[in-house]
């Protein structure tokens, strides 16, 4: 009965937030992005929403956090009352207040893993797809080499190797996705290296870096977007995956993954506070995927 | 039938260069680092005595390459060499958590696999119906949950009223039955993870078959949907499914490491995630070289079954 009542309550919460998105967004949006809003579909209205929402907590944490990151405030593992609203953790610290700034440190981290991943990927990707020949070849086969091994298992071994902390973590994570995006910054590349402009460009003349910035890039800009989108979705699941098996964003950092993991025995006594991190992880990666696949729908130019 | 045999063959030699690529890569990362494994492992205080032993104990004055024919040699054999934390042969570690964690993943492929295909035809046969639309958007929702968040929901709502334990304690004693039961969870969890995507996919196979002439034909000749699908459409439309069922149960060997660890199910991963806590590098390695055999045998298996359904495929000019 709980969960059909909580089902409804969460239905109900989807469509409200949604629908005003969608009547804020075209409200408030210049006049040449209104019919783009319009047409918006109620998921990626949501979607919008809920990731406006997760920058605003992030940038606003230390206003909107009632007490300090770290600090230990009391009695551990205290139920949701005033002032502490969410309880406390296995510490005594302030769950809402780390709820808050997990906003910064987990979302904050794997966004700057996944630019990395991006840059380092789809540069060397489309340089691949323009020089062609043995050095194409090289980094083709090493990248097919570790893509046969499963990203996790990649990441674990990597792990163990360079020992783990923030800056590994970053880099291993970067790494593994590069090799994702090399993969389809190539494909893309090579089939606009084939083209006329591309040619002329040549011939007139343009460097490498001209070329890659101002011939190639606008015109692969539409798929690496929505992979973008789609990246990030994985690095978050990945970072907050190795959080949570204690490998990734170290205590008393406050990160999401290893909340759950810190808290983990309340789920025995039926408390979900440990479902709140989880649940945070779990919406944004929703909202992101909605609106990616609006953006997809969208490019792809489907009418079901 | 001797091409299939050619073909079976061919893409097995393929896959053994692919193993042995891996191998050199799983092996090679250890020769990343700037200083060397045993400085790394023991830190900036240890001193010199106590790296040389490590050292020799490690055969790290060996080159390179002859280390590399040691473990590949060895590992081929079944002995992986000595565990670092435990000192004991990575091979007992690993041989009965092995059969746990294939069970699993069996248990899981068990249920998922039916399932996925049932609600995917079900999906392309009522498309645009509401049936298709909530589909479309759990599957979407279940793709983006993080394991730990489906397994502690089920913790919750399954293991908080009794029915099934939250733990799993897997003895040799352990009856099947009694394995089933406990396994449940955790099983149920990879189900919900690889589901949405299989079922989508499925769904995405017939649909693309359902504007071909030869389903008008049969619609004309007055069949009903279901068998249209069923004797038509889903035949042809097994290379695409093979793939992606392949692809998610190759999923399912790295889902099994976070799952593993919520239920604290005894098997690879959980020992994977230990070791690489202890940076037992010897033991990552071992099983880190199966689960990505694995993953291999099964994209193996996958071509060779996709190629197989596909007549076309067969008879290249």
């Amino acid at each position: 009965m709980t969960v059909l009542i909580a089902l409804l309550v969460g239905l109900a919460l989807f469509f409200a937030t949604g629908l005003a998105a969608r009547v804020a967004l075209q409200a408030g949006a210049p006049a040449p992005l209104k019919p783009l809003f319009r047409d918006m579909p109620l998921t990626a209205a949501f979607g919008l929403a809920v990731i406006l929402f997760y920058i605003l907590v992030a940038i606003l944490a230390p206003v909107l956090a009632p007490f300090s990151e770290h600090e230990v405030l009391g009695g551990q593992y205290l139920p949701w009352e005033a002032p502490h609203y969410l309880g406390t953790d296995k510490l005594g610290r302030d769950m809402l207040t780390r709820l808050i700034y997990g906003a910064r440190n987990t979302v904050g981290i794997a966004f700057a893993t996944t630019v990395l991943a991006f840059v380092v990927g789809s540069i060397l990707g489309i340089w691949a797809a323009v020089t062609g020949g043995w050095i194409d070849q090289a980094l083709s086969r090493f990248v097919d080499a570790l893509m046969a091994i499963p990203a996790l298992i990649l990441s674990l071994l990597l792990l163990t190797i360079f020992g783990t902390s923030v800056l590994t973590l970053i880099l291993v994570i970067a790494a593994v996705d590069a090799t994702r995006v090399y993969r389809l910054a190539r494909s893309v590349a090579q089939g606009i290296v084939v083209m006329d402009y591309i040619e002329a460009a040549r011939l007139r003349g343009e460097g490498m870096w001209r070329l890659i910035r101002r011939e190639i890039l606008p015109n692969a800009m539409a798929p690496l977007v929505a992979e973008f989108g789609l990246r990030f979705c994985f690095v978050f699941l990945a970072i907050s995956a190795l959080s949570f098996l204690g490998l990734g964003i170290k205590p008393p950092t406050a990160d999401w993954g290893s909340m759950v993991r810190e808290n983990a025995t309340l789920i025995t006594f039926g408390d979900i506070t440990p479902l709140l991190p989880a649940g945070a992880i779990a919406l944004l990666t929703v909202a992101v995927n909605f609106v990616v696949d609006w953006q997809l729908h969208r490019a792809s130019g489907l009418k079901e | 039938m001797r091409d299939i045999w050619g073909m079976i063959g061919r893409r097995l030699l393929l896959g053994l260069l692919t193993l042995f690529v891996i191998s050199v890569v799983i092996f090679g990362a250890t020769e990343l680092l700037p200083g060397d494994l045993a400085r790394e492992l023991l830190g900036q205080s240890a001193t010199e005595e106590t790296l040389a032993a490590l050292r020799d104990q490690l055969g790290l004055n060996d080159p390179a390459p002859l280390r590399y024919w040691h473990w590949l040699t060895g590992a081929i054999q079944g002995d992986f060499g000595v565990s670092m934390a435990t000192k004991k042969p990575i091979a007992d570690l690993v041989g009965a958590r092995l059969g746990n964690t294939l069970f699993l993943a069996l248990y899981a492929a068990a249920l998922s696999v039916p399932l996925s295909l049932a609600l995917g035809v079900m999906a392309a046969l009522w498309r645009n119906s509401v049936f298709d639309r909530a589909s479309n958007a759990l599957a979407l929702t279940s793709i983006s949950f993080p394991e730990f968040f489906v397994a502690y929901i089920l913790v919750l709502w399954l293991a908080q009223s009794g029915l099934f334990p939250s733990m799993v304690r897997i003895t040799p004693a352990t009856t099947f039955g009694d394995r089933l039961y406990m396994a449940f969870l955790p099983a149920l969890t990879l189900t919900l993870v690889v589901t949405a995507h299989m079922m989508r996919m499925t769904r995405a196979a017939i649909i693309n078959l359902l504007a071909s002439p030869y389903i008008e034909m049969a619609r004309l000749k007055g069949m009903s949907p279901l068998r249209v699908v069923l004797r038509h459409a889903v035949p042809n439309a097994l290379a695409p499914i093979i793939n992606v069922v392949a692809l998610n149960l190759a999923y399912l060997i790295t889902g099994v490491v976070v799952v593993e660890v919520v239920f604290v199910y005894p098997g690879l991963g959980q020992l994977m995630v230990d070791a690489v806590t202890n940076r037992d590098i010897a033991v990552v390695q071992a099983i880190a070289l199966i689960f990505a055999a694995a993953y291999v045998l099964l994209n193996l298996i996958a071509d060779v079954l996709s190629t197989v359904t596909n007549p076309r495929l067969m008879h290249r000019r």
